[in-house]
């Protein structure tokens, strides 16, 4: 018999490798242990991951082979992935990319862990990430930067870059991300890969280290829609442990996937192909659109005004919810502890300046003024007008369209150290992201082209709880592009 | 508004944060920075429209008051910097 020479496991996607497993073409056991190696030799350069689990990911794989051979496999079952060192795992180091919890090993699972366990996938490990989930460029990891597949100069995005850049170097078919602010989107953008950052209360934060509790939200990444509809599919749904989870059903996102675009009408933002966005990136986008036209969907300009008023908002609201969050920190109970404290006082003070890096220093103490006394109104109060005046433009646009489209990110991927010291010029960055967040709305980024050698990614928002239409969207595209098939040179 | 030295001590003093003095004047020009990216909210007349606390304007759910978390004292204790006899170690607070 004379096959072709097959595709080798660690090129194919998640959909692919559910279907070879149910065929038997390979174990977990083998396919696991094929991208241990590729982790092995392409992480030291790339450090996509904090943390490599090898010998459990090998335990999980042969009970996942157990399982299929008993007859119990679903999509998942066998199906490694990595997480986002954001979501605790039980026994393994949690360190959200900061020296603060360094040590930290999570006394029990987050609810995604939980869920992604009981479909059957396989932890590989644990990726980098910018430190608290608080940046956009994966410099700011205690843990040193990510770099980028597709120019080994430039950032992967952030905050979940080491995610983003694993997946884009074939080390793993998909991992867990987390986005606050543009933390999925603007590094699957940066790295030519998908992903979607779910309806605010989608999917449980439970055991998801809090940045900005109002924001904060996991999702999946991978290469395709359809991947990530199979990952979805299964974190998503109501968690009694998170007071904010909605309980309502989980549509069947890969049912969903082939729906025809005929008759679609996606919204283009005017404030998203103006002042600061690069050409090349708006030449890119436009293509996409265009093809979106020939699937037989109608492009109407719509205008979201108060579009410029999301980063300052954003620099209010999530700094608060930060300084909030991270007062939990103190040296206690659990994480970093400064030597010798003379006194209370002291030990507080000095195992936070030294457990934490300076970006999360600065969004703290920013965040600390804007809700002291006497500042309250003219700063926290305002920035949560702000965002009705904003969650409002999104609400009357999709009295009109079924979805909006524009760029994620208003430039490719730029250069390690380019933005380090100046963090207004990086919070930028994030300029079509953080809308999106405030109004809690789902946003999936997926690959669109590229200029010169760096990827360009193209977003698409959609109307609370239509997760199904954007995964779908974005199939429709990818059935008939070969963006999201692109490896970068060297992998 | 343009903080100074003298300010981001007392902010910092607030966060529990040990900033140097030798970091302040960089963190005085960071946070005057970022203010003034945040204060360009004050171009816009926010008059009467409701503060937004949640994406979906939804109330936090209550539970049951009823025990819902196994006791794992032992777990928790073991990943604490300090501890003795099943206490959490602090400097002295009290003469």
């Amino acid at each position: 018999m004379n096959s072709p020479t097959p595709v080798a496991l660690y090129q194919r996607t998640i959909a692919q490798l559910s279907a070879g497993l149910t065929a038997g073409e390979f174990s977990s056991e083998e396919l696991t242990r094929a991208l241990l190696d590729r982790i092995e030799r392409n992480n030291p350069q790339l450090n996509a991951f904090i943390t490599v689990t090898a010998e459990a990911a090998l335990a999980q794989a042969r009970a996942a082979d157990q399982r299929r051979s008993q007859g119990h496999a679903g999509p998942l079952t066998g199906i490694p992935i990595a997480h986002k060192d954001i979501f605790c795992t039980q026994g393994v180091r949690t360190s959200c990319g900061s020296r603060m919890l360094d040590r930290f090993i999570a006394p029990y699972n987050a609810t995604v862990v939980e869920r992604l366990n009981a479909a059957g996938t396989v932890m590989l490990g644990k990726t980098n990430m910018d430190e608290f989930a608080m940046g956009s460029s994966n410099e700011t990891s205690f843990y040193g930067p990510v770099r980028n597949p597709w120019d080994l100069n430039a950032v992967p995005g952030g905050s979940s870059g080491g995610s983003a850049a694993a997946i884009a170097a074939r080390l793993t078919p998909g991992a867990t991300g987390t986005d606050t602010g543009g933390s999925i989107r603007q590094p699957a953008a940066l790295c030519g890969i998908t992903g979607i950052k779910p309806t605010y209360g989608r999917v449980s934060r439970w055991g998801m280290i809090a940045y900005a509790s109002s924001l904060d939200q996991g999702g999946p990444m991978a290469r395709t829609a359809e991947d990530c509809a199979l990952l979805l599919a299964a974190m998503a749904g109501f968690d009694p442990r998170d007071s904010t989870c909605v309980d309502q059903p989980v549509p069947d996102y890969v049912a969903r996937l082939n729906q025809p675009l005929a008759g679609l009408k996606i919204g283009l933002p005017k404030e998203y192909f103006g002042e600061g966005l690069d050409s090349a990136v708006a030449a890119v986008v436009e293509t996409a659109i265009a093809e979106y036209r020939r699937q037989g969907a109608e492009t109407i300009e719509i205008s979201l005004p108060n579009s410029q008023l999301a980063i300052p908002a954003y620099y209010v609201v999530a700094p608060a919810e930060c300084s909030s969050n991270l007062a939990r920190f103190d040296g206690v109970r659990y994480g970093h502890r400064c030597e010798n404290p003379k006194d209370l006082l002291d030990l507080y003070t000095r195992s936070r300046a030294e457990g934490f890096g300076a970006e999360v220093q600065r969004r703290i103490l920013v965040g600390t003024f804007a809700l002291s006394a006497g500042y309250y109104d003219a700063y926290y109060l305002k920035a949560q007008q702000i965002r009705r005046l904003i969650s409002d433009d999104f609400r009357r646009a999709f009295e009109q369209v079924d979805v909006i489209a524009g760029p994620t990110s208003p430039t490719v991927a730029f250069n390690l150290g380019e933005k380090v010291d100046d963090p207004i010029t990086m919070y930028l960055s994030d300029i079509y992201t953080i809308a999106v967040n405030l109004a809690g709305l789902p946003g999936l980024s997926l690959p669109a082209g590229l200029v010169g050698q760096r990827p360009v990614g193209l977003q698409l928002i959609g109307n609370y709880f239509a997760e199904h239409r954007l995964l779908n969207v974005a199939h429709r595209y990818q059935q008939v592009t070969d963006w999201h098939n692109r490896i970068p040179t060297g992998f | 508004m343009s903080l100074g030295v003298a300010e981001v001590a007392k902010i910092a003093h607030l966060a529990r944060l040990a900033v140097r003095a030798e970091d302040a004047p960089a963190y005085a020009r960071n946070l005057s920075a970022i203010l003034e990216l945040v204060e360009q909210m004050n171009a816009v007349d926010t008059t009467g429209v409701a503060p937004m606390a949640h994406p979906l304007d939804m109330a936090q759910r209550l539970r049951p008051d009823e025990v819902a978390e196994p006791e794992q004292r032992a777990l928790f204790q073991a990943i604490a910097p300090r501890v003795e006899a099943g206490l959490y170690l602090v400097p002295k607070v009290i003469e």
